[in-house]
């Protein structure tokens, strides 16, 4: 189990079991966190999963692929620590990551 | 153009699921006119993932949403049902003599028997920028498609996107627009590089602007924009003229006109049963994304199978009372007439 954190436009957080393997989008939609809509259902080809990883963990969740660098030309206010959570793998070493979600994905 | 069409029935949706029930219906001798948003045939599969593979498809272990669509495509074909793209369905409503009569945005209406809703995550709309204030340009300044490139003309035009439709308007709305300014996030793009070429020799020419940033307000007034405020990638702020503003954002599913059709919905999806997969009206069925049912999974291979029981009651709804003789296709000529294979 990895804690991922989901802290939402208004401040508040929700905190999920991540389960390694599965992605952080998979996780955000298992525990209904509000805000991420994955209208494609992870197949990096929508852009409605994006969220804002908190400064202290970009380097532990690494850079974007090239697809998903496409794929934030259909986000909103992308920004350097913009990632599309269908991209990110829950992993141990994610344990304790916390994300932000957009106030809108679209 | 206002048409009028009526048939056996209508298919709300060209996705796999859509055209999979042509077939089902087809092999029923139940024709079918098949109503889409999209300017062409696969719904989701054509839409979002074209080129990724599909892994879970009976018997094709790996297929992309492009070929699967093709090959179902096929399967229909001699059932010869009409397609209508870039039209969306806004009314349907039971008449007197217990058809359906249906009313598309595009001036077409229908005159149904039944009706099979195979809407997937509902109609496919441009995504809109959630840009503070936005709502109030879109009558005059704010488009988020071209319906007629006269609209442009004379006009400061900001286009916003990296992507072929962003491009492609970029060529095409140069030469009439008073000036024009593509704006990107990344000096990348996603366009065929042979429209990016073509707009960087405008750009070198001095006859449009490309500006690498993205949109953060808007400024005008009553209803008229006169310009965008624009953060640039390296951080700083710039406002851009601009009277006319396409941000080309790429779709998004809406669910749209279905919630206003008096089908008892669950959750922004249509109720069904697990015999017919028909909805609170008899004669209105709903197959794959867009049904919800105890144990519902969201497969494409569900849909199939839901097509298969929604033809069955779709056929004695149409003819009461009739007796339907169950065949397999490997073994009924008659059915393998209608295929054209016997």
């Amino acid at each position: 189990m990895a804690k991922i954190t989901f802290i939402q436009h208004n401040g508040t957080e929700i905190e999920t079991n991540g389960i390694p393997g599965m992605t952080v989008m998979e996780t955000a939609i298992k525990n209904q966190v509000p805000g991420i809509d994955a209208d494609c259902g992870g197949a990096c080809a929508c852009a409605t999963c994006h969220v804002y990883v908190e400064a202290e963990w970009t380097d532990k969740v690494g850079a974007r692929n090239p697809m998903e660098e496409d794929m934030l030309d259909f986000a909103f206010d992308v920004r350097p620590e913009s990632r599309l959570s269908c991209q990110i793998k829950v992993s141990d070493a994610l344990d304790g990551l916390r994300v932000r979600v957009p106030e809108k994905q679209f | 153009m206002a048409e009028h069409f009526e048939t056996d029935a209508v298919i709300i949706g060209a996705g796999p699921c859509g055209i999979f029930s042509v077939f089902e219906l087809g092999l029923l001798d139940i024709r079918a006119h098949v109503i889409d948003i999209l300017d062409r045939p696969g719904g989701q599969c054509a839409e979002l993932y074209p080129e990724k593979p599909i892994y879970d498809i009976p018997a094709l272990p790996i297929v992309t949403g492009a070929e699967l669509t093709q090959r179902l495509l096929e399967q229909a074909k001699p059932f010869k049902a009409e397609f209508h793209y870039n039209q969306m369905v806004t009314e349907l409503a039971k008449q007197p003599d217990g058809r359906f009569l249906l009313k598309t945005d595009g001036d077409l209406s229908f005159l149904a028997k039944i009706v099979v809703v195979a809407a997937g995550g509902g109609s496919f709309q441009p995504k809109k920028p959630p840009i503070p204030g936005i709502e109030a340009y879109e009558a005059h300044s704010v488009f988020y498609s071209v319906k007629k490139m006269e609209t442009f003309r004379g006009r400061d035009v900001l286009i916003i996107g990296g992507g072929d439709s962003a491009l492609d308007w970029t060529l095409n709305l140069q030469p009439l627009a008073k000036s024009l300014t593509l704006l990107h996030r990344r000096d990348e793009f996603r366009a065929a590089p042979d429209s990016v070429n073509k707009m960087r020799e405008l750009v070198a020419a001095g006859k449009m602007q490309l500006k690498i940033g993205q949109v953060t307000g808007l400024k005008g007034e009553n209803g008229v924009l006169a310009a965008a405020t624009v953060k640039g990638s390296d951080g700083s702020i710039f406002d851009v003229t601009t009277n006319a503003m396409l941000p080309f954002f790429g779709l998004t599913m809406k669910l749209g006109p279905v919630a206003e059709w008096g089908l008892n919905l669950h959750e922004n999806l249509i109720k069904v049963d697990t015999e017919k997969f028909e909805t609170s009206t008899p004669g209105i069925f709903a197959v794959g994304d867009i049904n919800s049912y105890p144990g519902k999974v969201k497969l494409i291979l569900s849909g199939f199978h839901e097509a298969a029981l929604m033809a069955q009651e779709a056929f004695h709804h149409i003819n009461p009372g009739q007796r339907l003789v169950f065949q397999y296709t490997t073994s009924s000529t008659n059915l393998q007439k209608k295929l054209g294979v016997a």
